[in-house]
């Protein structure tokens, strides 16, 4: 019945239509489809996406990790369990770190808990940061109930590469790396024991900033790494993020200043999924691609990564208010990789 | 009390007092859990119902398996989503929670819910084509109502209008159409049975579908045996004919309350949009269970308010299955009504073969050319109908 009576509708559009402006209107749809939401609820919907919840930061808190190096979110007297830097004769410095691997639950999304392997008890890793030329010392230990090894990104001999079979590092067994810092850039570590997919997607991973010698300008700096998490063993991500934590920045934007530079270390270590990428609204970025140069080499505001790939990302916000970052997979964007910068609301240049 | 009698109950109570003990123990101390290990929580969750509204899509679902559940995030089209559950909380085993998300759904599109528990284990359901739900309301009570009279009632009595002609018939017509009923109810059986194993295969496990299955089949096949023989006793002046000629409705009542309940499910769920074709097949198909249920009552002469009855025991059922199904749909009861239509199909075909055989033996009664033919056409005819409807 209703079929009959949107034809006798549509033959009369034709028919009015062919009067008035030609063929036009017979390309017109027949009566206009009843829409199956309520505008109220189009209107709700705006503020639906996104994870539900909070998740506890007690354990992991995304917005310290953001900005801490080389242990700097420890109080000073345990900062030095993990890390001590000692002055060398050519003035650089010797600096130790002490990591180690430990299988932990943690939240990824409100409510949701993995069962990662980790350094140091946190996913990501902490970020190691160094200046071209001084030496790198980790002493590593093993607390996991799988092999694992470190294996980093920069120039090194082929026995500190934690990548073949001999350089596992038992459960309960321990192992010191040491290389020379070099050369400048954005690197990342990651455990290289094999399967090396799941020793990855299950968290051991974290940043290698090394700095050049003559120091970047001073900047609002802060690490993000693109990761995913396969909650349900289907070799693809049902969570994605930066740092972790599903949606967590769209609750808690990150403060940045206005008019002074902010310097974003961006590092993909997504697993399953060939590329991620970051889009920035309403402001462009200037890309240095691996941190390898002084200068950056493309102005843009969409940044694509293959896995393992970074780069650092340089810009001024020049407005103030909210500003949303996230993958521009949409896909990986409403699963969790998604947030908001609040410009102008607190300062933390350095 | 006699001393033998409180003997008697001391010894029928003692196992029961040691297995409460054994209870006890088991649950005092975690003997349970050391035979468990360090095995991981098992999750199993079901989806009961999925229900769309201008407001979004609510589900409700069952925890089928052993262990609780949280579920703590929910994805629609992969997108994490808002949304609210109540009870809130951890499921316990069976337990049971609506969660209603303000998803803003397209209309005849595809969309994919997925659960995602505490441990990050994934519950997905599928919604083929999204409709809005029918709710309890005039115009669906209405709508199901006349959808029961096309495909149930008036066939059936569309069938009923052979009664004048069967009654003309020779003997070895009368086999023929007879048996060409069994061949009919046959079919009927065959596809309860299916449709009902199908919707076995729906239900939480710890409701144990298949049992529940047989024991509709077993209950409705023995209550009709009985309600039978009651009745030939009670109306012993009407005659055997008028008996199964009344049972014969009632069974096939019983399977057209399990149409109705899938077509009302059907509609209910979004499944179906039903066709020009389906209602069609449906209404060439329950026609020739009209004939039926005249073919018992042939040669009796037989009122035309007791006619009109049997047409309605027969057919109205497909509107009360409609309304059921359409709006208090669950796996577990389409199962049962199946499982009833089913057994009292199995029963009506013992009952019409016993009153051919009379005082033969069964195997000769239906070894005649016409009642072979009879049988192999009726089934036939169902078959063909029935390829409208699949």
């Amino acid at each position: 019945m209703k079929s009959s009576l949107s034809r006798r509708s549509l033959l009369q559009l034709a028919g009015l239509g062919s009067l008035a402006t030609g063929v036009g209107a017979l390309t017109g749809r027949p009566a206009a489809p009843e829409p199956a939401a309520s505008p109220a609820m189009n209107h709700h919907a705006r503020h639906a996406m996104g994870a539900v919840g909070r998740v506890s930061t007690e354990t992991f808190d995304p917005m310290s990790f953001l900005r801490a190096w080389n242990f700097s979110d420890l109080p000073e007297q345990e900062r030095g369990r993990f890390y001590r830097e000692t002055p060398r004769p050519d003035g650089t410095l010797l600096r130790e770190y002490e990591l180690f691997a430990v299988d932990r639950e943690i939240e990824i999304a409100p409510g949701v808990f993995f069962p990662a392997w980790t350094y140091n008890g946190q996913v990501p890793g902490p970020t190691l940061r160094a200046t071209e030329g001084d030496r790198v010392r980790v002493n590593f230990v093993n607390q996991g109930s799988h092999p694992h090894t470190l294996h980093f990104h920069g120039w090194h001999s082929p026995d500190m590469d934690g990548s073949m079979p001999e350089h596992q590092v038992d459960p309960g067994e321990r192992f010191v790396y040491e290389f020379d810092a070099e050369p400048f850039g954005l690197h990342l570590y990651h455990c290289h024991a094999t399967p090396l997919k799941r020793h990855i997607h299950k968290g051991l991973y974290g940043a290698f900033i090394v700095d050049p010698r003559t120091p970047r300008p001073p900047a609002d700096e802060m690490v993000m790494i693109m990761n995913g998490f396969d909650t349900n063993f289907d070799a693809d991500n049902e969570v994605y993020a930066v740092n972790s934590v599903a949606h967590f920045h769209m609750a808690d934007p990150i403060a940045v200043p206005l008019g002074q530079l902010v310097r974003i270390y961006l590092v993909n270590l997504t697993e399953f999924d060939l590329l991620n990428s970051f889009h920035l609204h309403g402001m462009f970025f200037r890309v240095n691609r691996t941190g390898t140069s002084l200068e950056g080499q493309e102005l843009t505001d969409t940044l694509m990564l293959c896995q393992g790939e970074r780069a650092i990302l340089e810009t001024t916000f020049r407005y103030p208010g909210l500003f949303m970052f996230h993958a521009h997979q949409s896909e990986f964007a409403e699963l969790g990789w998604m947030g908001l910068f609040q410009a102008g609301e607190g300062s933390h240049a350095t | 009390m006699q001393p033998e009698t409180r003997k008697r109950w001391l010894i029928g109570l003692l196992p029961l007092a040691l297995l409460g003990g054994l209870v006890v123990l088991i649950l005092r101390t975690g003997l349970a859990d050391s035979v468990r290990g360090e095995a991981p929580p098992l999750e199993v969750l079901s989806f009961q119902k999925v229900e769309l509204s201008p407001a979004g899509i609510a589900i409700e679902v069952l925890n089928d398996g052993p262990d609780p559940i949280r579920i703590a995030q929910v994805q629609v089209d992969e997108a994490y989503w808002a949304f609210t559950m109540k009870p809130a909380g951890e499921l316990g085993r069976l337990g049971r929670a609506r969660l209603e998300i303000p998803y803003p759904w397209v209309k005849a599109e595809a969309h994919a819910i997925r659960l995602v528990t505490s441990t990050g284990i994934t519950f997905d359901r599928e919604i083929p084509v999204a409709m809005t739900t029918p709710r309890p309301g005039w115009r669906f009570v209405g709508l199901f109502a006349l959808i029961g009279l096309y495909v149930g009632v008036i066939p059936v009595a569309l069938g009923l209008l052979w009664y004048p002609l069967v009654g003309r018939l020779g003997p070895r017509a009368l086999g023929f159409l007879l048996a060409l009923t069994i061949g009919l109810l046959l079919f009927l059986l065959v596809d309860a049975a299916h449709e009902g194993l199908e919707a076995v295969k729906r239900m939480p496990a710890a409701f144990q579908g298949l049992a529940l299955f047989v024991f509709g089949i077993s209950a409705a096949y023995l209550g009709i045996e009985a309600f039978g023989a009651w009745l030939a006793k009670r109306q012993a002046g009407a005659g055997a004919a008028w008996v199964t000629a009344l049972l014969v409705a009632i069974g096939i009542g019983l399977h057209n309350l399990g149409e109705g309940l899938a077509i009302g499910a059907a509609i209910g769920l979004g499944e179906v949009a039903l066709g020009r074709l389906l209602i069609l097949g449906f209404t060439l198909h329950n026609t020739t269970e009209g004939l039926a249920i005249v073919a018992p009552i042939a040669k009796t002469p037989t009122s035309l308010s007791r006619l009109l009855l049997l047409g309605l025991v027969g057919g109205l059922p497909t509107i009360a299955g409609a309304w059921l199904g359409g709006f208090v749909y669950s796996p577990a009861l389409s199962v049962l009504f199946l499982a009833l239509g089913a057994g009292a199909i199995a029963q009506v075909i013992v009952q019409i073969a016993r009153g051919m055989a009379a005082d033969r033996p069964l195997a000769e009664s239906l070894r005649s050319g016409p009642v072979m033919a009879g049988l192999f056409v009726g089934f036939a005819l169902m078959y063909t109908t029935g390829m409208l409807i699949q």
